[in-house]
């Protein structure tokens, strides 16, 4: 299948919603899609993600709106909507009563693929997710990070344009993390469309050619994470920490440096375009921080400007 | 399942030696036409890991029972019995039943753990959710592969009986289907009742030790139902156990029913593997699409 760069967009979501009783899980949002793009959902638990991607996954049904991938409206055409993704769920759903490889060929044979592709496709994609040597494990044997790939490995059996991440490394140490992204920048580059979400924003920054922040079900801003950042916060923020007992208080004392101030708990942020130059405001008052960091402004800064709290919690 | 699947490989593009998926909209197609015998192959091939398990209590428990029962306490019925059995000998009398209760027993395990361990402990239906199975032959194909489970097991059971010589009758060997399809009428309702089941409390316990065990004593297993007060047969009215239990003694040894009751005991299966079925797929269908 050829990409067509103005083709329509292969994922398409109007006034979205998802209610479980009073609560609006997912409130109206609407986005869409182009094939070949990277797109995120970015915010905290809760928010609504993962309830919007199975909602795309055509394994859950909206309450109102309007929703079509590949031109599809899953309700109506669940098998056909969903032979065309691959699915990472928040949750590992691995069969740990089969073998690593069998896994692989079990789930092909959900799409009705034969075993003379599926012998060969399971053990390219175990390359691809470097777990070859594991082929022949129990999958309990295998590490947490490695039950990630195994999951994303299973995902790609039937080689889908589309491919739905739901936290894809949450829970991951920071080298399996790692290793994760470098396997969905080679699908990226390879031209799947990536639709994951996130509460990490340096996953979002990394794998992301345009994202939403979400917070309570419904789309507070987007763009890409750039742009976001240049929107939302200045280039640079001074952290600094006065003490948990003071850092509240000494922000009246800190009024008018930089362009923003952003009292914390356990930090004051001061959002600047310089922000050594701020630090040295700060001193020149006769403040003394405990600690103090420059740094660049990031989409956590974005979120918190736009929501008033942190993403991770 | 043949392997190659029931059609030519499609949409196989690009040289020869790399091959390609077919296209979605195949894979579409063959999902819901074979859906629910994909996702049975899924059940029994994790089955295999169990087979040596599987079978040898499939071997050990028809021998335990023959022999305790059938052997030992049937020499002593037998000698004081008379006619109480219908004339047949203890052993025979109680080789449908036990066979009945094996399969029925072997439903109720089937049909409680793994139906939990599919929604919540290591949430295997979730996979083939996101795929293009539906719900519907999620169930279907967990209950296919129940079935030939089942099926595995009372012919071995059948066997056993057999060469015990407990089922003298020509048509004894129908006796297979008629206790697959108990196991099914206990087994689908319960497993309606386990895919509602949030969180394991030890409910699962309470369904063998208040129902599947009571339902053994007195479901006219080790003595004809009519011999217990009529306050205790209603346990044997209600339970698949019993219509199971009364169809088999009519295929292994000929035991006088008259033919209305035949249809009723055949109906009265049929009817709660039906409406089982019916529910299980309602409460999946909720359950997996939250």
């Amino acid at each position: 299948m050829l990409t067509h760069p103005a083709g329509p967009p292969v994922i398409s979501a109007q006034q979205l919603s998802k209610h479980y009783g009073d609560v609006k899980a997912v409130d109206g949002i609407s986005f869409e899609v182009p094939a070949g793009e990277s797109f995120g959902l970015l915010g905290p638990n809760g928010a609504g993600k993962s309830t919007t991607m199975r909602m795309i996954g055509g394994v859950s049904q909206r309450t109102s709106g309007r929703l079509t991938i590949m031109g599809l409206d899953p309700e109506d055409h669940g098998p056909e909507v969903r032979a065309h993704l691959g699915v990472v769920p928040q949750q590992d759903n691995l069969d740990e009563e089969l073998k690593v490889r069998d896994n692989l060929i079990v789930y092909g044979r959900y799409f009705g693929l034969p075993m003379s592709y599926l012998r060969p496709k399971a053990d390219e994609l175990l390359e691809f997710a470097q777990l070859t040597d594991k082929a022949g494990a129990k999958v309990d044997a295998l590490s947490g990070g490695m039950k990630r790939r195994l999951t994303i490995a299973r995902s790609l059996i039937n080689e889908p344009k589309i491919l739905l991440l739901d936290e894809p490394t949450t829970g991951l140490d920071p080298q399996a993390r790692h290793i994760l992204w470098d396997r969905l920048f080679r699908l990226k580059e390879s031209g799947v469309t990536l639709i994951l979400t996130t509460h990490y924003m340096d996953e979002a920054e990394q794998l992301c050619d345009r994202l939403v922040v979400v917070d309570e079900g419904r789309i507070m801003a987007e763009g890409s994470p750039a742009q976001l950042i240049r929107e939302h916060s200045t280039r640079e923020v001074l952290e600094l920490r006065f003490g948990s007992a003071r850092n509240t208080t000494v922000a009246d004392e800190l009024q008018g440096i930089g362009e923003r101030l952003e009292p914390l708990p356990d930090r004051v942020l001061i959002y600047a375009r310089d922000g050594e130059a701020a630090l040295e405001q700060v001193t020149s008052r006769g403040l003394k921080p405990i600690t103090s960091l420059v740094r660049r402004s990031s989409l956590e800064d974005v979120f918190l400007r736009l929501t008033g709290r942190s993403l991770v919690e | 399942m043949s392997e190659n699947g029931p059609s030519v490989r499609e949409a196989t593009t690009g040289p020869p030696y790399r091959l390609h998926a077919h296209a979605p909209e195949v894979s579409a197609r063959r999902a819901r036409s074979f859906g629910s015998w994909y996702y049975a192959e899924h059940v029994l091939r994790s089955m295999q890991g169990y087979r040596w398990t599987l079978l040898a209590s499939s071997v050990g428990t028809p021998v335990m029972y023959l022999f305790a029962m059938g052997v030992g306490l049937a020499t002593l019925v037998d000698r004081n019995a008379g006619s109480a059995f219908g004339g047949v000998s203890y052993l025979a009398f109680i080789a449908p039943a036990l066979l009945a209760s094996a399969t029925i027993m072997t439903a109720a395990t089937e049909f409680t753990y793994p139906v939990m361990d599919g929604f919540k402990w290591r949430r295997v239906y979730y996979g083939p959710h996101a795929s293009p199975l539906g719900t519907g032959q999620i169930v279907n194909g967990h209950v296919l592969a129940i079935t030939a489970r089942l099926t595995a097991t009372t012919i071995i059971y059948f066997l056993i009986v057999a060469a015990f010589g407990a089922s003298p009758s020509a048509t004894g060997a129908a006796v297979i289907p008629v206790a697959v399809l108990s196991g099914l009428a206990f087994g689908l309702p319960l497993m309606a009742y386990s895919a509602s089941v949030e969180e394991d409390k030890g409910q699962f316990a309470l369904v063998m030790r208040f129902i599947v065990t009571p339902m053994f004593l007195f479901s006219g297993t080790f003595f004809p139902l009519d011999t217990l007060p009529v306050f205790l047969q209603w346990i044997g009215w209600i339970s698949p156990l019993w219509h199971g239990t009364e169809l088999g003694r009519l295929l292994t040894y000929g035991q006088a029913i008259p033919p209305w009751l035949t249809v009723v005991h055949v109906l009265y299966l049929v009817v709660l593997a039906v409406v089982g079925l019916r529910l299980a797929r309602t409460v999946y269908a909720r359950r997996l699409g939250r």
